[in-house]
C-alpha cells in the first residue's frame, strides 16, 4: 500500500482476485469437509435435538446455550475434563520422551540396528488402534494374559489374577502405555530426521570451540530442532486430547462406573449411545475450542521465543 | 474493515438462527400395496442356522399364500441395532416393513415415531388373547400395541450339585440363603466364585431389588420418578453388594462382568452358582459341568417365593413407514404366531410367549420347568419410556453397583446419585 500507486494499480487489481482463484479448489474442499460439519456441530449444540426430534416425532426446540449450561453445571463433566487433561498431558510427555530418546539413540546406532529399530517402530505405528488395543488387552488379561503369567513365573505371586483395569490409575496407565507405544514412532522418525538435518559443520565448530556434549545438545541442537519439536508436540497434544479408540476398547467404554471416561468417549456416549445429539455436540464444540486454545497458546509462546513455524 | 466484519458477524448469527438441524418429515405412510417385496429385519445369532431354517419355512409358506410377494429377510447384528434402527427411522426408504427388536428398546423407538400402532390388528386376531399378559405389556406404550412378543428370556439360579452335596450345603430357599451359600462355598473352594454375578449384570441384580419390594422407578400418569433410592430398593442393592465382595465374587474380577461373563465363569467351571437364562442352557449342557448342575428359580425373600424376574425378550413389529402395511401385519402374525413360536422354541430354545404354548413346552421339556415357573410367578420390566435407552447407555445402574462394590460410595450415596441421574433423564435433560 505504501508503494507507488501508478506502478502497482493494474497488478494489484489482478492480484486481489487472483490468489482467491488459485486458492478456490482448496477452499471448496475445506469448506465442504471442515466448515460445514463444524457449522452443523455448533448448530445442533444449540437445540434440544434427540432421536424423537431427528425422526420428526417431536418439534425442534431452540434452547440457546442450555446444553452448555447443563454441561458446565454437571460435576461429572468437570471430572471427565480433568481426566482428559491429565491423561493427555501424561501421554504427550511420555510420547515425546520415548520418541526423543529413541531418536537420539538411533543417530548413534549402526545402520542395520537402526533399520531394525525403525522397522519395529513402524510396525507399532502401522497397527490399527483397534487391533493394538485388543492385543494389549490380551497381553494384560487377568488370568490368561502373558504379562501376569510371566510376573507370576518370576515369583511375583501377587499378580495371579490381578486386574490391570480395575483401579482407575492402573487402567489409565495401561491405556497410556498403549497410546505411547503406537504414537512414539511418529515423534521418533520426525525428530531423527530433524537431528540428521543439522549440518555437521555447526556441531563440529562448536566442538572445536570446546563445547561439551551437553552444551552442544542444549545450545545448538535444541534450538535448531525447535520447529520440528513444535510440530510433534502440537500433533501429540491434538491426538492425545482426542483419544477415543484405546479408552473405548481397553476400558469397555469408560471403565468401571465411568472412572476412565475422557471427553471424546463421553461425547460419543451422550450423542450416539444416549441419542442426545444436542448435548453430545456441545461436548464436541467444547473439545474443539479447548484444542484451539491450547494450540494458539503454544504457538504464541513459540513466537515470543522468536520462532516461526 | 470494521463495519463489514461486524456485518458478517450479524449475518452469520442470523443464518444460525434461521437454519435448523435436519429433521425427517414424518414416517407415516398411507400406501398399502399388496404385491412386491416385503423387507424383514431379524437379529443375527451366534448359531444362526436353526433360526434361518424356521424363518425360511415361514417365508415359503407366506410367499405361497400371497401371489406376487417376495419376502427379503436380512439378519442384522444386535450390537449395531441402535444405529440401524435410527437410520431406518430417519430414512423410511431404507427401512424394513417388519422388524425384530428388543423389548427394552421399544419405548425409545415409539417416541422416535418408528413403529406402527397395531392395536386394532391385534384385537382382530384370535391368537392374541393367549399372550401372557405381562409379556403383551412389553409391546405396549401408553396403552397402544406396537408389536407382538416373539419370545422371552427368563433367568434362574444355576448351581453345581456336586459341590453342594460334597460340602453338605442345602439348596437355598431365600435370597439371603443364596448369598450365604455362596460365601460358604467360596470358603470351602477358594478358587471358585461363590456366585458369579457381575456389577454390570443389571438383569442379574434387579431381581434382588424387586424381591425386596423396590423398583427402578414409579410411574404416575406419564411421569416417571426414580425409586432406586427407596428403602426397599436399597435393601435389595445392599444384599447384592454382598455378592460383590471378596468372600463371594471379588470386585477385582466381578465388577466389570455383565451377564455373558457371569455365565461364562459357570460354564468354565470357575463358579459354584450363577444367574443364567434359558438361552444359556445349551452352553451349559455342552460344558464340562453338564452332569453336575441343576437350575431352580431364583428365590425371593421368603422361603417358597420366587424373586420377580426381568421380562426381557424380543418382539416383532411393523415399521410406521411401511408401504405394505397389511402384508407386514400378516407376516408378523405368521412368524409371531403359535406354530412358529413352537418351531422357534424347538430350533433355538426361545421361550414362547403364549401361555398355552408355554404349558406345552413345560410338559415336554422338564429342563424348561424352572424358567417357566419363574415366568408364571410374575415378571417385571424396565420403565416404559424413551429415557430408559438414555439411562441404559449412560450405564447408570452398573455404575451405581460398581461404586458400591469398589467402596467408592455407600449404598445410600450411590442409589441417591443414580436416582438423580435417572430423574434427569426422565425429565428429558
Amino acid at each position: 500500500m505504501g508503494r507507488p500507486a501508478a506502478a502497482t494499480r493494474p497488478g494489484r487489481r489482478r492480484g486481489r482476485f487472483e490468489h482467491w482463484f488459485y486458492l478456490s479448489p482448496a477452499l471448496v474442499v475445506l469448506a465442504a469437509l471442515l466448515v460445514y460439519p463444524l457449522y452443523q456441530l455448533v448448530l445442533v449444540s444449540l437445540y434440544d435435538y434427540r432421536q424423537a426430534q431427528v425422526s420428526g416425532a417431536q418439534p425442534l426446540r431452540f434452547i440457546g446455550f442450555d446444553n452448555y449450561a447443563t454441561l458446565l453445571g454437571d460435576p461429572r463433566f468437570w471430572g471427565v475434563l480433568g481426566n482428559t487433561v491429565v491423561f493427555a498431558a501424561a501421554c504427550v510427555v511420555g510420547t515425546l520422551l520415548v520418541g526423543g530418546a529413541l531418536a537420539v539413540l538411533a543417530t548413534r546406532l549402526r545402520p542395520w540396528v537402526r533399520t531394525v529399530l525403525f522397522l519395529t517402530a513402524l510396525g507399532a505405528w502401522a497397527t490399527p488402534a483397534v487391533t493394538g488395543s485388543a492385543v494389549w488387552l490380551f497381553l494384560f488379561d487377568p488370568t490368561l494374559g502373558l504379562v501376569n503369567q510371566v510376573l507370576v513365573g518370576v515369583g511375583l505371586e501377587g499378580f495371579a489374577g490381578h486386574s490391570w483395569t480395575y483401579e482407575k490409575w492402573s487402567a489409565f496407565g495401561l491405556v497410556g502405555a498403549e497410546v505411547i507405544w503406537c504414537s512414539f514412532p511418529f515423534v521418533m522418525v520426525t525428530l531423527y530426521a530433524g537431528i540428521t538435518s543439522i549440518p555437521e559443520e555447526v556441531v563440529e565448530a562448536a566442538r572445536l570451540d570446546g563445547a561439551s556434549t551437553l552444551r552442544i545438545a542444549h545450545s545448538i541442537m535444541l534450538p535448531m530442532l525447535r520447529p520440528v519439536l513444535a510440530i510433534v508436540t502440537i500433533q501429540s497434544i491434538i491426538w492425545d486430547f482426542k483419544i477415543f479408540t484405546q479408552i473405548y476398547i481397553m476400558t469397555g467404554g469408560g471403565g468401571i462406573s465411568g472412572q476412565n471416561m475422557v471427553l471424546n468417549v463421553y461425547g460419543y456416549q451422550q450423542a450416539f449411545a444416549a441419542s442426545q445429539y444436542g448435548l453430545g455436540s456441545a461436548i464436541g464444540v467444547i473439545t474443539s475450542l479447548l484444542l484451539l486454545a491450547i494450540t494458539l497458546v503454544y504457538l504464541r509462546a513459540l513466537r515470543r521465543n522468536g520462532e516461526v513455524l | 474493515m470494521r463495519i463489514p466484519r461486524a456485518l458478517g458477524l450479524v449475518c452469520a448469527t442470523a443464518l444460525l438462527a434461521s437454519c435448523a438441524p435436519a429433521q425427517s418429515t414424518g414416517n407415516d405412510s398411507t400406501a398399502d400395496e399388496m404385491t412386491g417385496t416385503l423387507r424383514v429385519w431379524l437379529f443375527s445369532e451366534v448359531n444362526q442356522e436353526p433360526k434361518e431354517k424356521v424363518v425360511d419355512e415361514a417365508v415359503e409358506e407366506f410367499e405361497a399364500a400371497h401371489e406376487g410377494v417376495t419376502v427379503d429377510v436380512q439378519y442384522i447384528p444386535v450390537d449395531t441395532r441402535a444405529e440401524r434402527f435410527r437410520a431406518a427411522f430417519n430414512d423410511p426408504s431404507s427401512a424394513p416393513d417388519v422388524a425384530e427388536f428388543g423389548n427394552t428398546d421399544l419405548a425409545g423407538y415409539v417416541e422416535a415415531g418408528g413403529f406402527a400402532d397395531i392395536t386394532e390388528d391385534l384385537s382382530a386376531w384370535d391368537e392374541a388373547a393367549d399372550f401372557s399378559p405381562e409379556l403383551a405389556a412389553t409391546t405396549e406404550v401408553d396403552g397402544a400395541s406396537y408389536g407382538v412378543p416373539w419370545y422371552v428370556g427368563m433367568r434362574a439360579l444355576y448351581y453345581r450339585t456336586d459341590l453342594f452335596s460334597e460340602h453338605d450345603i442345602e439348596v437355598p430357599e431365600t435370597l439371603e440363603e443364596v448369598v450365604e451359600a455362596a460365601r460358604e462355598l467360596r470358603e470351602k473352594e477358594p478358587d471358585l466364585l461363590g456366585l458369579s454375578s457381575g456389577g454390570a449384570y443389571t438383569y442379574g441384580f434387579l431381581p434382588f431389588v424387586w424381591a425386596h419390594g423396590g423398583d427402578i422407578a414409579t410411574v404416575e400418569g406419564d411421569t416417571h420418578t426414580a425409586a432406586i433410592d427407596s428403602a426397599q430398593s436399597r435393601a435389595g442393592v445392599e444384599l447384592y453388594s454382598e455378592v460383590l465382595s471378596e468372600d463371594v465374587c471379588p470386585p477385582q474380577t466381578c465388577s466389570e462382568m455383565g451377564g455373558n461373563d457371569s455365565v461364562q465363569n459357570f460354564v468354565a467351571g470357575r463358579a459354584a452358582m450363577t444367574i443364567g437364562g434359558n438361552f444359556n442352557l445349551n452352553a451349559v449342557e455342552e460344558s464340562e459341568v453338564a452332569d453336575d448342575y441343576a437350575v431352580i428359580p431364583l428365590p425371593g425373600t421368603e422361603p417358597g417365593s420366587i424373586a420377580p424376574a426381568f421380562a426381557g425378550g424380543n418382539n416383532l413389529g411393523v415399521l410406521a413407514g411401511t408401504e405394505r402395511r397389511t402384508l407386514a401385519v400378516e407376516f408378523m402374525k405368521l412368524l409371531g404366531g403359535k406354530d412358529y413360536q413352537l418351531k422357534m422354541y424347538e430350533a433355538m430354545g426361545n421361550l414362547p410367549t403364549f401361555t398355552d404354548v408355554q404349558a406345552e413346552v413345560a410338559q415336554s421339556s422338564p429342563e424348561m420347568e424352572p424358567f417357566i415357573a419363574t415366568l408364571e410367578a410374575g415378571t417385571r420390566f424396565v420403565p416404559v419410556t424413551g429415557a430408559w435407552s438414555t439411562i441404559d447407555a449412560q450405564t447408570v445402574l452398573p455404575s451405581m453397583m460398581q461404586q458400591i462394590a469398589g467402596g467408592d460410595a455407600t449404598v445410600e450415596e450411590a442409589t441417591a446419585e443414580a436416582a438423580t441421574r435417572m430423574n434427569d433423564a426422565f425429565s428429558g435433560q
